[in-house]
């Protein structure tokens, strides 16, 4: 019955939510946007214990002061404050204590994360790109041309032929020549697999979102 | 160690300084380099050059302070074409840690345009799970926010006075760090016909031209080239023009880097044949 209630519910739901989509009925509708409103209610508690699974993960690294414990302190002390500021709204000196934090700590540390990219990828593209074999040197030569082509740099490296040949049209035609074909190719894949994993959620082939095996 | 092996093996240390010189120095000494516009930005900015004062298009920015080099530039650039143009903007913020972030972005702009906020533009905010936020607003606005960012119900603001859905739109203008245009394709612009244009980062950009070949989404700015091209295009250079400076010579260094360790590893490979 714990498996088998679940089973039904997602049975009848999906093939209600299936159907409804082909009914322009105002019942239909109307199930349809009080269904939205549900998904949505149902979304906040799923961040709820999200959060809740966060927080306790946490908690149980400093309480055992496993290795690490001190970044997950950290995480704790960060989450508390940001829920005191946010919950209590303090106006400071100019802004509340919430925006004061989301500016002053939030945005710089997220931007230098993201920022300390350019250096990785500048090392791992000097050691990873290197024309070893012919699938290799095609990746290389398709990563150098795109670079270059969406640089304005690109842009004298094009030649007047009667018609434009350089560099950014190169990139163009890799955007929208190979990189569409295999683009579409996965895309469609993706598609018809979802496809079909849905028909078996439907019909309880699929049983893993439910937990266990 | 030979001069060509040392050459494959150059230290990362000293890779990270030449990389930080070549980010520094355009900082100091813009170079001014030319920018191109391309098809795909030009569509976006037709697209809101043909509308009319007073007609509503939804910007949907989804993006937080990892990628703000990238996505600031081309939200403000947009936004100031939009509001120069006199057209009345929902602007949603679909992205968690960024909620703040794009709310004080809306708002530097809106107040350098003087827009006047709940006449000329109101910023929705956060909700959760953007597939369900989308099909909501398909349906009416007020099912996923019935209240905007600020607390307001939506039909105290008087600009959402008689909007009810995509239908009473122009098109949605997606600025995103994410994958959210997935869901705008799928459910917004299948679902409920809503015309879409595309603004994203450039590592995901590539994904996205298919759809722009499909027309499913009617131009794509991509990244902060694309950022630079808009600003172009509006006239107004500002930190996407000054960031292409520094991109072009960042990118030229690891092509650099990238040639020193093929010319290396060939030399060396020869050698060994030798």
């Amino acid at each position: 019955m714990k498996r088998q209630f679940p089973l039904v519910i997602t049975f009848c739901v999906g093939l209600f939510m299936f159907v409804q989509f082909f009914v322009p009925h105002e019942f239909s509708a109307r199930f349809y946007q009080q269904a939205l409103r549900w998904m949505l209610i149902i979304g906040v508690y799923a961040m709820a214990l999200g959060i809740m699974s966060l927080w306790m993960s946490h908690y149980r690294k400093v309480k055992a002061r496993k290795e690490g414990w001190g970044f997950s302190m950290a995480t704790l002390i960060g989450f508390a404050c940001m829920f005191i500021f946010g919950l209590l709204n303090i106006t400071g000196v100019q802004e509340t204590l919430y925006e004061t934090a989301y500016n002053y700590v939030m945005v710089p540390v997220m931007s230098a994360m993201f920022a300390l990219l350019a250096f990785f990828i500048a090392s791992a593209a000097y050691r990873a790109f290197r024309a070893r074999t012919v699938t290799a040197t095609v990746l290389l030569l398709a990563a150098v041309v795109v670079m270059l082509g969406r640089i304005p740099l690109g842009e004298f490296l094009t030649f007047h032929f009667g018609v434009k040949l350089g560099i950014p049209q190169l990139c163009d035609w890799i955007l929208y020549i190979p990189n569409m074909a295999s683009k579409r190719a996965i895309t469609l894949g993706i598609g018809l697999g979802s496809i079909a994993m849905s028909v078996k959620i439907l019909l309880g082939v699929e049983r893993s979102y439910m937990g266990g095996k | 160690m030979s001069f060509f092996e040392r050459m494959m093996t150059i230290d990362r240390r000293i890779l990270y300084v030449i990389m930080a010189f070549a980010v520094v120095v355009p900082l100091i000494f813009p170079l001014g380099l030319p920018v191109t516009i391309t098809p795909e930005v030009k569509n976006v900015y037709d697209k809101i050059e043909r509308l009319n004062p007073e007609d509503v298009i939804m910007v949907a920015l989804c993006y937080d302070p990892s990628t703000i080099s990238e996505m600031q530039p081309m939200a403000f650039a947009v936004l100031r074409h939009c509001f120069a143009k006199k057209l009345k903007v929902i602007v949603s913020g679909s992205f968690l840690t960024g909620v703040v972030l794009m709310e004080q972005d809306t708002r530097k702009i809106a107040e350098e345009c003087g827009y006047e906020y709940g006449r000329d533009y109101i910023y929705l905010g956060y909700n959760p799970y953007p597939a369900v936020v989308i099909m909501g607003m398909g349906e009416n606005f007020r099912i996923p926010y019935p209240k905007d960012y600020y607390g307001n119900p939506l039909d105290d603001l008087k600009m959402m006075r008689g909007l009810q859905n995509y239908d009473d739109i122009k098109f949605v203008l997606n600025i995103t760090a994410t994958n959210s245009i997935d869901f705008w394709i799928l459910y917004g612009h299948e679902r409920y016909r809503v015309p879409l244009g595309l603004g994203i980062v450039a590592v995901s950009a590539t994904n996205y031209y298919p759809y722009l070949q499909s027309g499913q989404i009617f131009g794509i700015i991509p990244g902060l080239k694309g950022a630079s091209e808009y600003e172009k295009l509006i006239s107004r250079r500002d930190s996407a023009s000054v960031g292409m400076d520094i991109q072009s010579v960042a990118h030229v260094a690891i092509l650099l880097f990238i040639l020193l360790g093929n010319v290396g590893y060939f030399m060396t490979k020869k050698g060994r044949k030798g």
